[in-house]
């Protein structure tokens, strides 16, 4: 369908982008997009790709507004305090673009669900809270074959990667997933979650903003994809870095001999 | 050997391999990765990846928030 004369000047910054042009801006209007977690990081990531035309967001959250995460959700306003975050975040999607469909999944990710939901997306971006969720839409992912921008925050630092392990670089080998990065899931409590430990709220915004970038980019394939490397900001130094991330043949996902090949650990 | 270490230079005994750093800091594998040379080391070989003088490595913490 071509482009309305009002997307064409709503998207105009975007079309004029040799890397994007008139085709990309149509890809994104026709793409997917699973963001899980409307909290830091899912906020801006969701507002970002609203506002850059994504035809269709999908929101998982499970959670309401609560006062204390204003400080850096700012999808969410203070009248919504108390409401389903999905509710509250697909009200502010409307208002920065109408032309977005919004689908809101208010459930925890179980491995009951996870592949259901997922395989409905063309690209997920994970903004989570919590270690097992992150490997279980790892593994997800990767058993769908769905590529996977994967943000995290700890309360100065944040890290950014892009996950499909399930195709191959230039020298033949898997690109690297979460389980190349993490292995397995740290002991229960021993990296403790931002509510004990406080994050600043503009990194949040750094990271979410960086994903939603990466996710353009992989719709659009402007640029190089950030697929087999993974990015870090340490924020009280002002300091990027970005590492190359090689896949491990020893990975039980993706690796020579996995053993994993369904999500029945996750149930 | 002279070793990089967050940024800072160590005096180390060669042969040293990544398992031996991660053991000599006391370190949890469970909770960080070894960056070498701006390249993840994957778990799998760090028994067998010998350091060399002029590394550069960091601690890379894992963090789960979002």
């Amino acid at each position: 369908m071509p482009l309305s004369d009002a997307q064409l000047e709503r998207y105009a910054r975007h079309i004029i982008l040799k890397e994007i042009g008139g085709p990309g801006q149509q890809r994104l209007l026709n793409t997917r997009v699973l963001v899980i977690g409307a909290g830091g990081l899912g906020a801006p990531c969701l507002m970002y790709l609203a506002a850059a035309g994504v035809g269709t967001l999908g929101i998982v959250d499970h959670d309401t507004v609560s006062l204390s995460n204003l400080q850096r959700q700012i999808i969410h306003d203070t009248v919504n305090v108390g409401r389903p975050k999905v509710e509250s975040a697909r009200e502010s999607l409307a208002r920065i673009n109408p032309d977005v469909k919004v689908e809101a999944h208010q459930v925890k990710l179980s491995a009951a669900n996870v592949l259901d939901i997922i395989s409905r997306y063309d690209i997920v971006a994970d903004g989570c809270d919590n270690f097992p969720t992150r490997f279980l839409v790892n593994d997800a992912c990767h058993l769908a074959k769905v590529p996977l921008v994967s943000g995290a925050v700890g309360p100065f630092e944040g890290q950014i990667a892009t996950f499909k392990s399930y195709e191959r670089d230039e020298a033949g080998k898997p690109f690297a997933n979460y389980r190349d990065l993490v292995g397995e899931a740290p002991p229960p409590g021993s990296i403790p979650a931002c509510e004990e430990t406080g994050v600043l709220g503009a990194l949040t915004g750094v990271i979410g903003s960086m994903m939603a970038l990466e996710v353009i980019k992989e719709i659009t394939g402007a640029g190089t994809s950030l697929a087999g490397r993974l990015l870090i900001y340490d924020a009280l130094d002002t300091r990027f870095r970005t590492l190359r991330l090689p896949h491990d043949p020893k990975n039980p996902l993706s690796g020579d001999n996995p053993s994993i090949r369904d999500l029945n650990s996750h149930a | 050997m002279q070793l990089t270490i967050n940024g800072d230079i160590h005096e180390a005994q060669a042969p040293l391999t990544v398992l031996g750093l991660i053991e000599r800091f006391g370190l949890d594998p469970r909770k960080v990765a070894i960056e070498r040379n701006f390249e993840i080391v994957p778990r799998s070989v760090y028994g067998e990846t010998q350091l060399a003088d002029g590394d550069r490595l960091e601690i890379v913490h894992f963090v789960g928030g979002g």
